[in-house]
């Protein structure tokens, strides 16, 4: 079973519908057995960093999520999803994350000029492919995705597989730790594009069945 | 540093079952149906959809909200719902139903606090502020109510600083006074807004041509851009919108 995590603090129902439009099954989960069986877990989430954390933790999910991710289970963490990951945040005094993936999550520079990105970074931005990877399969070299973000996850460059400019500092949208995978935009969000890299992170995994 | 891509925004007014478009946010007229209708922009690369109860009678709300589900379970693009958003459970009734964010204008501005809440609840990202701003002086404008249909007395410009201190993520400033006439934006109003806040503006009212968009971006350097009639009578549909911009140097998403 894929389980999609809920634990109060994402829109799944797009997130749900995206996997259901590319034929992954899937269910939507906030009890920590079924984390703990499941065979992917994808990881939503908007909102803010600690009341995410306290959210997890009231639902006794930390540890379940923590031992997926050291069993290799294969795990795809989107926006705030993709950021409770890290290690740690200074978003409103420093936080302990999940620690799945080393790095920390802090605020992105605010525009120097009056045409500079404004804070929330909301909008469509361009990808800059780090490295090669599988979630590139289909599509272009040139593609947007749809972010929302007022923080960024900075991981070391070897975990980065794409970046996008914010006012200059190239910050991480893609992260991946082998079969764990980070994601700040939105996939399904983005239109065709997203689309097509949920079908490749699950066409990785062994997904069968895609559309 | 390049300026970032601009995101051009479909919106739909919604009254019951029918998309509907007027003029200065009056004399309402039907222009067609709205899963038509936003599939069609969706599949032309609208970059986000703003849906917008006109009426926000609680019949209206209903109707709005299945639309929206109807349109969030095939159409993978960021949606926000307005018109109807007076409570905490409207909110999450919206986001239910596959919007991303809301726009709240009148119940924020009868009680600023739900703005606080509100962006406290879900996040600043997913609280939009709808402004539908009346020119009343020479850079002086009120923020009106209820689809324009009632005053206020409250000044835009002192309103959207309030706002922003409250957690909004974003502010959706229609100029009543440009809506629906074709003839341009109020950038004026948009540069105002901008210069007060540092969250995004999305401009919404008066485009009629590229040129206006143009324009608009060139003056007010505003983050976003939100038509209706524009695509609703095929003035411009986005692909030519898209390729005009991207054709003077804007960033877009083809």
């Amino acid at each position: 079973m894929i389980a999609v995590v809920d634990y109060g603090r994402g829109n799944l129902y797009s997130l749900s519908h995206a996997l259901s439009h590319i034929g992954v099954d899937h269910a939507v989960s906030e009890r920590p057995e079924d984390i703990r069986v499941a065979a992917a877990i994808v990881l939503p989430g908007v909102g803010a960093f600690a009341d995410a954390m306290d959210a997890l933790a009231a639902r006794d999910l930390i540890a379940s999520l923590r031992d997926a991710a050291a069993r290799g289970v294969p795990l795809l963490g989107i926006c705030l999803g993709m950021q409770i990951l890290a290690a740690t945040s200074e978003e409103f005094g420093a936080r302990d994350g999940l620690g799945i993936i080393s790095g920390s999550v802090r605020a992105l520079p605010k525009p120097c000029g009056p045409g500079g990105i404004r804070i929330p970074n909301m909008g469509w931005r361009k990808l800059a492919p780090f490295r090669e990877d599988s979630l590139f399969d289909g599509l272009p070299a040139d593609i947007m995705t749809y972010f929302v973000h007022s923080y960024g996850f900075f991981a070391q460059d070897d975990l980065i597989v794409a970046t996008s400019d914010v006012n200059g500092l190239a910050v991480p949208a893609i992260v991946r730790q082998e079969q764990v995978v980070g994601c700040q935009f939105h996939p399904e969000k983005s239109g065709p594009v997203g689309l097509q890299m949920l079908r490749n992170f699950f066409a990785e995994i062994g997904v069968t069945g895609i559309k | 540093m390049n300026a970032p891509p601009v995101r051009i925004i479909s919106r739909i007014d919604i009254k019951g079952p029918n998309v509907i478009k007027g003029i200065h946010l009056e004399g309402l007229k039907v222009v067609g149906q709205p899963g038509a209708m936003v599939r069609k922009y969706y599949e032309q690369g609208a970059d986000e959809i703003i849906y917008m109860d006109v009426v926000a009678s609680l019949y209206g709300r209903n109707s709005i909200l299945s639309v929206v589900e109807e349109a969030a379970a095939e159409l993978f693009v960021p949606m926000t719902v307005g018109g109807a958003i007076r409570s905490i459970e409207d909110i999450v009734s919206a986001l239910r139903s596959g919007a991303d964010k809301v726009a709240i204008n009148t119940a924020a501005l009868q009680r600023p606090e739900f703005l606080t809440e509100a962006a406290e609840t879900f996040g600043r990202q997913c609280i939009v502020l709808s402004v539908e701003a009346k020119r009343r002086d020479a850079r002086k404008w009120e923020a009106l109510t209820d689809n324009g249909r009632e005053q206020t007395g409250i000044d835009v410009l002192d309103w959207v600083v309030e706002a922003e201190a409250r957690g909004i993520g974003e502010i959706l400033v229609t100029s009543v006074d440009m809506e629906g006439t074709e003839k341009g934006f109020d950038i004026e109003l948009v540069k105002a807004v901008r210069d007060r806040v540092s969250v995004p503006v999305i401009a919404c009212g008066g485009a009629g041509e590229g040129a206006h968009i143009q324009m608009l971006l060139e003056e007010s350097q505003c983050d976003a851009v939100c038509c209706a009639s524009l695509f609703h009578y095929d003035r411009l549909p986005l692909p030519a919108l898209k390729s005009e911009l991207a054709a003077v140097g804007w960033v877009v998403r083809q």
